[in-house]
């Protein structure tokens, strides 16, 4: 028996990593419902406003904008949609080993997420400054919690890709390499799919 | 990686004489890691013991000031925490580690630094939870930590603090175990092992994982909005801003739920594998335990408010939650009926796995049977808060999980460690925890329907409860003293030294066809199986018995190299989490506050050990 023999492939023959990233993706999706439940079941719930979608005067007579501003994060929404074409693209240059074609679009994702996070990092301090803090009430604390999360997880995509966008840089991203990138582009999609669901019924739900 | 190439490789010593300090610190063998979780767990379990028996002396006489209804509160909500995530699981996990990968003939898990790394997370997890007692400040609002006794109105110290990180660690170890056992099952068996071929413990052990995977996350979330309620003033369980503390209770039992089934059918899955081999007969009902143990895992998800039926939600849930709660009662059902037909005309050979393995169906009955007693509601409002809800639980996760935990120890010591336990002791064990157990347990049935209520520090003279009470506090006695026995037996025999052989037991899983314990590289061949129970049809082609496997050379065997990455990457997450616990312990203030240096001192170091562990060459 010859040592090749140790690296016998896979009993499936999917890649480990791969079956792991969806593995992982499955346990992810019960994080995030739980999050998405929780915005739900307290939605219309606040005892004081600021309120997502309707305006509110305090007992003491101030008065609240409605906080969302639907404008900007469909934006922001569509930019995220396009990075998953993006990273698409970026993963198909990888393969081929078309270096240029994978660092230009690499570079458009993290862009992309890049702009994303910046999106919802202006999103929170103009929230803020309406009137929502955290723990202004219900509707504060689960929303930023709920998009907080998200955020987190762009950002550590964007981290992720950006390290393969370095590795790509320095040409140690060989087409045989290229399930790196893919296991990226699973998570990204992943983070793209979620925030398909929160636009809708956290921004357009009334 | 299993799929990398290994040509390249220098010819390395793989002998089985690694030793010292850093050998453990830096190991990535699976063999070794289960011997870790076994040995921490087993010290988590005896700390979990003794703070039984001081529940036990306090209960034991009415009125009793023996603990302060605080230090009470403290010690019953470390008992439940400890017994649960530092007991049963990592035990299980012990078995997970060392098992899997023997029984689906491969040489490692999937991912071997994933693994170390989950064990030093839960250790490091385990350790936070306990060191709430040098601050003399231990969780004490229940396992369950229901809102809103955790918020910081009603629990200002950092009692519940330590509670939530702890889980919070706890919770990445477990997530990042299920991952690596999972893909490891899915992908990592030995050429022919179909998965329906595959030893009944890793079906079990797989649809575990599945759970595990399904149920921490949402027990991460209700930790993270308890986080930021107590640490921040988010109100997500605060009444007065209209938060719910239900929505504590449905997301701890989406969790809760499951992770009951996280506990018990590993369990199942050990007996699973004894009972034929003492029976000398095949498991009975493959199929039908595959699918039972699945459905149970299924109904599993949609049962949790059955816990909850005394929070008045109204007829239509509470029906409903009854009804999928008996319907638990019939894939549970099949697998009785299935290890007692397994045992039906066999060959039965008394040995001291196959007493815990059977102690454990008869107390499982037990425990099952009083289960469907509170799946409905009505007896449930009679029930529920006393001490049959306790007797209920202990006799399905101690008479079911402990024992089949017992008797998998006794069962597969000799494979890990090269040793044959004492048979004499090991039986005297059984009767000793046998005894015990009930003694403990059984009155609680009586007392519950008497109406003795749990999670109370102490009962008044002449409510009838004094003379049970003090039964059941001379039966946890006899219970605790059985694991001395167990250390007894252990050093008694590794002194004695009768050397166990590949095979002791005439097994029917690959872990019996190599040398005991293993060498490092499991099986110098890649086994290729044909059928179920494949080592039994490794023997019948043999003509019945096979030589004793000799130890080989492995140095052409290539290894996955040991690494430090992982314990430093769990210390970074150690050291993020206990930001949040150096705030509120010291200097003590009353409202919980968190250390935003050290949180960041172990970003750090997390994202340090993560990136050194990416770009470290793996084999």
């Amino acid at each position: 028996m010859s040592t090749h023999d140790i690296a016998h492939p896979t009993y499936t023959g999917l890649d480990n990593r791969k079956v792991a990233i969806w593995t992982f993706i499955g346990s992810e999706c019960l994080f995030f419902a739980s999050l998405i439940g929780t915005y739900l079941v307290y939605k219309g719930r606040s005892v004081v406003g600021p309120f997502p979608h309707s305006e509110w005067t305090s007992p003491t007579g101030e008065h609240f904008e409605p906080i969302f501003e639907i404008p900007l994060v469909t934006f922001g929404t569509a930019v995220l949609l396009f990075s998953s074409f993006f990273v698409v693209m970026a993963l198909a240059g990888a393969q081929h080993g078309n270096r240029k074609m994978t660092l230009w679009w690499l570079g458009a994702t993290i862009v992309a997420g890049l702009f994303f996070v910046g999106m919802q990092v202006y999103e929170f301090y103009h929230f803020f400054h309406k009137g929502l803090g955290y723990t202004t009430n219900l509707f504060g604390s689960s929303f930023y919690t709920l998009t907080g999360f998200h955020g987190t997880h762009v950002t550590i995509g964007v981290i992720w890709l950006a390290t393969i966008f370095i590795l790509a840089l320095r040409g140690k991203l060989p087409p045989e390499k290229a399930l790196n990138l893919e296991l990226a582009a699973l998570y990204w999609h992943f983070v793209d799919v979620v925030w398909i669901v929160i636009f809708p019924v956290v921004y357009l739900m009334r | 990686m299993a799929t990398s190439a290994v040509e390249h490789a220098p010819p390395q010593i793989t002998s089985d004489a690694k030793t010292g300090l850093w050998s453990w610190l830096t190991t990535v063998d699976h063999k070794r890691i289960g011997i870790m979780y076994g040995v921490s767990a087993f010290v988590f379990f005896m700390i979990g013991g003794l703070e039984a028996l001081l529940l036990r002396i306090q209960l034991g006489s009415p009125d009793s000031t023996f603990l302060s209804p605080d230090a009470y509160n403290q010690l019953f909500t470390m008992h439940g925490t400890t017994m649960i995530f530092l007991g049963v699981m990592p035990l299980s996990a012990m078995f997970f580690n060392y098992l899997i990968p023997l029984q689906i003939g491969a040489r490692d898990v999937v991912f071997p630094r994933l693994n170390a790394f989950s064990f030093w997370v839960f250790l490091i997890g385990g350790l936070v939870l306990n060191a709430s007692f040098i601050f003399g400040a231990a969780p004490n609002a229940g396992w369950f930590g229901y809102a809103n006794l955790t918020s910081v109105q009603y629990s200002p110290g950092p009692n519940t603090d330590f509670w939530v990180i702890g889980l919070q660690i706890l919770g990445i170890a477990s997530l990042a175990a299920a991952v690596n056992f999972f893909v490891t099952i899915i992908n990592m068996r030995a050429p022919g092992m179909r998965l329906l071929r595959m030893p009944m413990f890793c079906w079990m052990s797989m649809i575990t994982q599945i759970l595990l995977l399904l149920a921490f996350p949402v027990i991460t979330v209700a930790l993270v909005f308890l986080m930021v309620d107590r640490y921040f003033g988010a109100t997500f369980f605060e009444v007065a801003a209209n938060g719910d503390p239900m929505l504590w209770q449905h997301l701890f039992w989406i969790f809760g739920h499951p992770e009951v089934y996280i506990l018990i059918l590993p369990p199942f899955g050990i007996v699973s594998e004894i009972l034929p081999v003492f029976s000398r007969k095949p498991l009975f009902g493959y199929a039908a335990m595959v699918f039972s143990g699945a459905f149970i895992a299924v109904l599993g998800f949609g049962v949790w408010s059955h816990h909850m039926f005394a929070t008045g939600m109204g007829p239509i849930a509470d029906a409903s939650f009854g009804v999928l709660t008996m319907l638990i009662a019939i894939p549970t059902g099949v697998k009785i009926f299935n290890w007692i037909g397994t045992i039906w005309g066999g060959s039965i050979q008394m040995k001291t796995p196959m007493y815990f393995s059977l102690g454990f169906i008869a107390m499982f009955i037990i425990g099952g049977l009083s289960g469907i007693m509170h799946a409905a509601v009505p007896a449930d409002l009679q029930q529920t808060d006393t001490y049959f809800i306790v007797a209920h639980f202990h006799y399905v996760l101690f008479g079911g999980a402990v024992f089949a935990i017992m008797a998998g120890t006794y069962y597969w010591t000799p494979k890990m460690f090269g040793f044959m336990l004492s048979e004499r002791i090991g039986k005297f064990q059984f009767w000793l925890m046998f005894i015990g157990f009930n003694l403990t347990f059984f009155p609680m049935h009586f007392l519950g329907l008497h109406g003795m209520p749990r999670r109370v520090y102490t009962y008044p003279e002449g409510l009838g409860f004094e003379f049970w009470n003090q039964v059941e506090t001379a039966g946890s006695f006899v219970l605790g003293a059985s694991f001395l026995v167990l250390i007894w037996n252990i050093v008694v025999s590794k002194r004695s030294g009768v050397p166990a052989p590949a095979d002791p037991w005439n097994g029917a899983t690959l872990e019996w066809s190599i040398p005991s314990p293993p060498q490092e590289f499991n099986f110098p061949e890649v086994p290729e199986v044909e059928s179920r129970d494949a080592l039994w049809a490794m023997k019948r082609a043999k003509g019945g018995t096979l030589p004793e496997p000799p130890r080989v050379d492995g140095s052409h065997i290539h290894l996955p190299n040991p690494s430090v990455k992982p314990l430093i990457t769990a210390i970074g997450i150690g050291v993020f989490f206990t930001g949040f616990l150096l705030g509120a312990v010291w200097p003590m203030p009353s409202v919980t506050t968190i250390n935003l240096p050290i949180i960041l001192l172990g970003l750090a170091i997390t994202a340090y050990g993560i990136f050194s562990w990416a770009f470290e060459p793996a084999e």
